[in-house]
């Protein structure tokens, strides 16, 4: 390597630290000024909380034991619903790319479908489905769905003609063509379509849970701001924004590419 | 390897594309034959209908007039216009593919794969993926590929339009020599005067839309040593202006 090769490298490494330690300071400064600003009593830290109040609240809540229940209950219900998005867009997906007519009937309600608010059709669901951790999965997966079919159907048909015409050429079924052409250059679209499911799900948990439960993160914020404790509301969101991070994060790392 | 055991006929072919938009005349009446060891470049103005024929002869159209008839039951390989290379598989598997997808990997079609990417220079790769080998390196690889289950003939439709013209010359030079080492009989479409002359011992010269055979030249150099040498033979001029002349052009 040249030393002007190593120098653009330094002087390159140190402004990627430069960006990371301002983040950092940046994330820190605003907590102490948020702490700051409810100690001098500068803004109501009973309507706003503070970050004291919210570590305050999160060890009571570890321990009455509750903490890690709460965030099981939403972990458990959002890894299921997304689950069962992921299978089932998939084979939807499938299928549609398979069968022509079908995919030209089922536009329209897709457009349909996708472009209506489907928080609207909770109270339908608790109904039908019943006011327990079945109706807020339902729920979980009518949100995330039908982009998640939308985007990785979109992401099958686009594919390479010339791929698919040289797998023809192998006299290749339609099965193995899907097998060996159409998913694997998909790969990256359909891990896409995970990142926006994951989200998507916790979104449609976080709305059941609003709708109709006796546990998980939503419920302790739909409960903080019910009996007018803002510390919980406050640590609620908190444990959300970790949890979706972590999530994203996990999807990440499983869905890296090995080589 | 004067052989002319006739491999393959094609007689009358017409083919008209029905769409929303309209109809398609796209072949009229086309007929050619082909012998065992030819090296058959078909030249026409772009939209003419040459990729429609090889379609048809690698048995990807259906919906056609016209016979064609192949002398004996013999496998077809075709190389398309593009690499198409997967990226997300190794040299050696995609050199496999084929195989792969018609349940023929056996020991003996896999040595044979090996040999070639031996021969060919591209074995000390077969662990890295396709974005890492060069321009020459991946049409090497497509047409290993497509020799790897040995068919008889080869398809060949504008093997080098992807490439700039300095690898072009070079790739057709492997190609070719690649060709003629495994005794394949091969038809290839051009749109390049210079390329189809340097390259094949018959012509067929196609016209615009509906594609008409307008003239088939049969090609003899005094210097037969592939692509590049074989533009310095002094009978090369001619054949050039002959067919420039005859070439309908898009305008
Ligand atoms: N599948 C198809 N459906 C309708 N029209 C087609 C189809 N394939 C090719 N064509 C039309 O037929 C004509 C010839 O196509 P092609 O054989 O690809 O020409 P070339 O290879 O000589 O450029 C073009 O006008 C093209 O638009
Ligand atoms: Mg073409």
């Amino acid at each position: 390597m040249t030393k002007e090769q190593k120098k653009f490298l330094k002087k390159q490494k140190i402004y990627k630290r430069l960006i990371l330690i301002t983040q950092v300071s940046l994330f820190i400064f605003l907590i102490l000024i948020w702490q700051i600003l409810s100690d001098k009593n500068i803004i109501n830290s009973f309507i706003t909380s503070s970050p004291r109040n919210i570590i305050k609240t999160l060890i009571t809540l570890y321990k009455e034991n509750n903490l890690f229940f709460h965030i099981y209950t939403t972990l458990k219900e959002t890894l299921i619903s997304f689950t069962l998005t992921t299978i089932i867009s998939l084979i939807i997906s499938i299928l549609l790319y398979h069968y022509n007519f079908l995919s030209k009937v089922v536009e329209p309600y897709l457009i349909i479908l996708g472009s209506m608010p489907k928080v609207a059709l909770g109270p339908i669901i608790i109904i039908w489905i019943g006011a327990n951790i079945k109706g807020i999965i339902t729920m979980a997966i009518l949100i995330s769905i039908i982009v998640s079919i939308q985007s990785i159907y979109n992401g099958f048909i686009q594919t390479d003609k010339l791929k698919i015409k040289l797998l023809q050429t192998f006299k290749a079924s339609k099965k193995k063509i899907l097998l060996n052409v159409v998913i694997p250059s998909n790969k990256e679209t359909i891990i896409n379509t995970l990142k926006i499911n994951i989200s998507m799900c916790l979104i449609g948990v976080i709305m059941g849970e609003f709708l109709t439960s006796k546990a998980g993160i939503g419920y302790l914020i739909l409960y903080g701001s019910q009996i007018f404790n803002l510390n919980l509301v406050m640590t609620g969101i908190f444990i959300l924004l970790i949890l979706s991070v972590i999530l994203y994060y996990l999807l990440i790392l499983f869905t890296k590419e090995k080589h | 390897m004067n052989t002319t055991n006739k491999i393959l006929s094609v007689k009358h072919l017409s083919k008209i594309y029905n769409t929303l938009e309209g109809e398609t005349n796209c072949l009229s009446d086309i007929s050619f034959e082909v012998n065992e060891g030819d090296f058959i470049t078909i030249i026409g103005p772009s939209g003419c209908g040459k990729s429609t024929i090889l379609n048809i002869i690698a048995g990807l159209e259906n919906k056609y007039q016209g016979n064609v008839n192949f002398t004996s039951n013999c496998e077809i390989g075709y190389m398309l216009q593009e690499h198409s290379l997967f990226d997300w598989l190794t040299v050696e598997e995609n050199a496999l593919l084929g195989l792969k997808i018609k349940k023929q990997l056996t020991k003996e079609n896999i040595n044979y794969v090996i040999s070639l990417l031996k021969k060919y220079n591209l074995y000390e790769f077969k662990n890295s993926y396709p974005k890492n080998l060069s321009g020459g390196m991946k049409q090497r690889l497509a047409l290993i590929r497509t020799l790897a289950f040995k068919p008889r003939i080869l398809l060949l439709d504008e093997p080098f339009s992807a490439l700039d013209y300095q690898s072009r010359l070079s790739v057709s030079d492997d190609v070719y020599k690649i060709i003629k080492n495994e005794n394949k009989t091969a038809i290839m479409v051009s749109h390049d005067i210079a390329e189809s002359i340097s390259m094949s011992n018959k012509i067929i010269v196609l016209s615009k839309r509906p594609a008409t055979i307008k003239n088939i030249h049969n090609i003899n150099l005094s210097i037969n040593k592939g692509p590049i040498e074989n533009r310095k033979a002094k009978e090369f001029s001619t054949y050039y202006d002959q067919l420039w002349k005859e070439i309908d052009k898009n305008d």
